[in-house]
């Protein structure tokens, strides 16, 4: 567990795989594809890339076209861009038109690191997953993005999967089973359950060790999509250990937190605590020091489980 | 074939009919877009009716051109266009924008012959770009038609998928700006002036064609035109008067997206009626 890789990494060798065995793959940039992993493809298959400029809109429109014609459209750029600039782009084009697009942004959380708060985007999970027909991944580590890359290619319709520009701990093997909306127990407990996404299912792990050596046993359920959310793994994890922590590199508003409270509230109340972002941009920093500043470690999880613990009914 | 030599006489009756079935459908629902419809008649008629190459019984030919209608809110026009030329009975007209119809306040893909769902503007000709590049890829012989309001061209949006058309060289693509000169609060050139609107195309490395928008032979004589011009994508600006054919409406901004009532929508048949007879 101590390799580190970006989930980018994934993608980008996925998409080119995909490209091999299926010709209605086309990749589509915003200027990006050096950073998003999309260049691979451009590489492999020049006449099926298309570079549109930084015109995130534009992007997102033309794959839709592309979509119509039969073509599975993977749309690249930074997490932040494509989902706030061309939002109105994945609403209507994408969503509305249930056209088949796959959105695939790298450079999500504040693990973006030293460019700052305009590029890293924290908001992404609550704005892609409120719009019908979308459906929201955001891989763990690059084993499970090859996977998630393959399987969306599979599912018609709209998709958004977020990957890191930060190498992430390695917490899968490569022959691990993986499904798009099927939560994955890392490790059983029956204390309290950290429910968790993107690279801090390895700061839940962490976390869990620390724990067990204090005696606390928690269970770490990977939940890498989060829409369709695995709602029954949430209301098992609510019966069987009756406290929540969720964790994530989101804003707390709308985010993973949110999709399990809602669950929660209607099928298994239990208490919760929320690790993210907390209404605040992201700075400045390297990843390390940010993912400490914003509170988004495993001992800021260890700390969260103390709490909860204590709110058990 | 010169156009000249066109009979245009069916497409001008089609006209009629046309502005006669927008008028009755935006005013059965009691809201809608007649302004907007009114004036792009003569180019769907031009492209349904004469130029695309479309089976209306087999509305997913995967062959047909590609109409799409970015300026969403003119569903009047692109419904009752649709329901002549025969993708679905016009019957549905009766339920324009009522609850539970397939026709929807803005054009939706769900309905025969609608290849995109808009209503949010500047959208299409984006979409429009994916499609040809994609007839392209494919090795298909097929032209994509992109209707654009003029107001709707204010969007950025717009001039990002310009950009790309004429990257691109899609000599296969056809925007058509339907030209009425008025948006939903006033005259264009009031509000954000669109001109020199011929040179901004032409800047952007596209064919641009000037066309009267309500006249048959000009239209499809653009449009063979942009059959034959290579290596760089065609616009024709088509001259249209908002509210075209109803005196009362003509021009004015407060039919942008308002129903008649039924003393308006009475006069205006009436005029329809005179200008038939007069044919």
């Amino acid at each position: 567990m101590n390799e580190k890789v970006p989930t980018r990494d994934g993608f980008g060798k996925a998409v080119v795989e995909l490209g091999k065995k299926d010709k209605r793959v086309v990749v589509l940039s915003g200027d990006l594809e050096d950073a998003t992993r999309a260049e691979y493809f451009k590489f492999e298959f020049p006449e099926r890339f298309f570079n549109l400029g930084i015109t995130e809109q534009d992007v997102i429109g033309t794959a839709s076209g592309f979509a119509k014609m039969g073509f599975i459209p993977f749309a690249c750029s930074f997490a932040v861009f494509m989902t706030n600039r061309a939002y109105d782009m994945i609403r209507l084009d994408v969503c509305y038109n249930e056209t088949n697009v796959k959105v695939v942004c790298s450079h999500g959380g504040v693990t973006v690191g030293e460019d700052g708060a305009s590029a890293q985007c924290l908001e992404d999970f609550a704005i892609m997953r409120v719009l019908p027909n979308m459906r929201v991944v955001c891989p763990a580590d690059v084993h499970e993005t090859v996977k998630a890359t393959e399987q969306m290619a599979l599912i018609d319709g709209p998709f958004y999967m977020r990957t890191s520009r930060a190498p992430v701990a390695v917490i899968s093997k490569e022959s691990d089973p993986f499904e798009i909306g099927k939560a994955k127990l890392m490790k059983d407990g029956d204390d309290v359950t950290i429910i968790a996404c993107g690279i801090m299912v390895a700061e839940a792990l962490s976390a869990a060790d620390i724990l067990e050596k204090g005696g606390i046993k928690a269970r770490v359920v990977n939940m890498h999509t989060i829409k369709p959310l695995d709602e029954a793994a949430v209301v098992r994890a609510a019966r069987e250990t009756g406290a929540i922590v969720t964790a994530e590199e989101h804003q707390l508003f709308g985010g993973l937190g949110s999709a399990v409270a809602e669950v929660l509230a209607q099928r298994c109340p239990v208490a919760q605590e929320m690790i993210a972002v907390k209404d605040s941009f992201g700075q400045t920093g390297s990843p390390q020091q940010l993912m400490k500043h914003y509170h988004l470690t495993a001992a800021d999880i260890v700390e969260a489980v103390g709490r909860v613990m204590k709110r058990k009914i | 074939m010169t156009t000249k030599n066109i009979d245009v006489t069916e497409l001008k009756k089609m006209a009629l009919t046309m502005r006669k079935e927008i008028l009755e459908a935006v005013h059965r629902a009691k809201c809608g877009h007649p302004g907007g419809s009114l004036s792009a008649v003569e180019i769907l008629i031009s492209l349904y009716g004469h130029k695309m190459n479309h089976r209306p019984q087999q509305p997913d030919w995967e062959d047909r051109d590609r109409l799409v209608i970015s300026k969403g809110h003119c569903s009047p026009v692109a419904y009752v266009a649709l329901a002549n030329y025969g993708y679905f009975p016009k019957d549905e007209l009766l339920r324009y924008r009522m609850y539970g119809s397939m026709l929807q306040g803005h054009v939706q893909a769900k309905v025969p012959g609608v290849e995109f769902s808009t209503g949010s503007l500047g959208h299409g000709l984006s979409v429009a770009n994916g499609m040809a590049l994609g007839a392209r890829l494919l090795g298909k012989d097929l032209n994509v038609f992109c209707l654009l309001g003029d107001g709707e061209i204010q969007e950025g949006s717009v001039w990002e998928a310009a950009m790309s058309a004429a990257h691109h060289k899609l000599d296969h693509l056809c925007a058509i700006v339907d030209y009425n000169k008025v948006q939903e609060n006033g005259p264009t050139n009031e509000i954000k002036n669109l001109e020199p609107l011929g040179s901004k195309w032409d800047s952007f490395g596209w064919n641009v064609i000037e066309a009267d928008g309500h006249d048959f032979h000009d239209l499809i004589g653009a449009l063979d035109s942009f059959i034959s011009t290579k290596g760089r994508p065609t616009v024709i600006i088509a001259h249209t008067v908002k509210g075209k054919g109803i005196s009362f409406m003509e021009g004015n901004f407060r039919w942008h997206g308002k129903a008649p009532n039924d003393q308006e929508l009475k006069l205006a048949l009436a005029e329809i009626e005179m200008a038939s007879q007069q044919s």
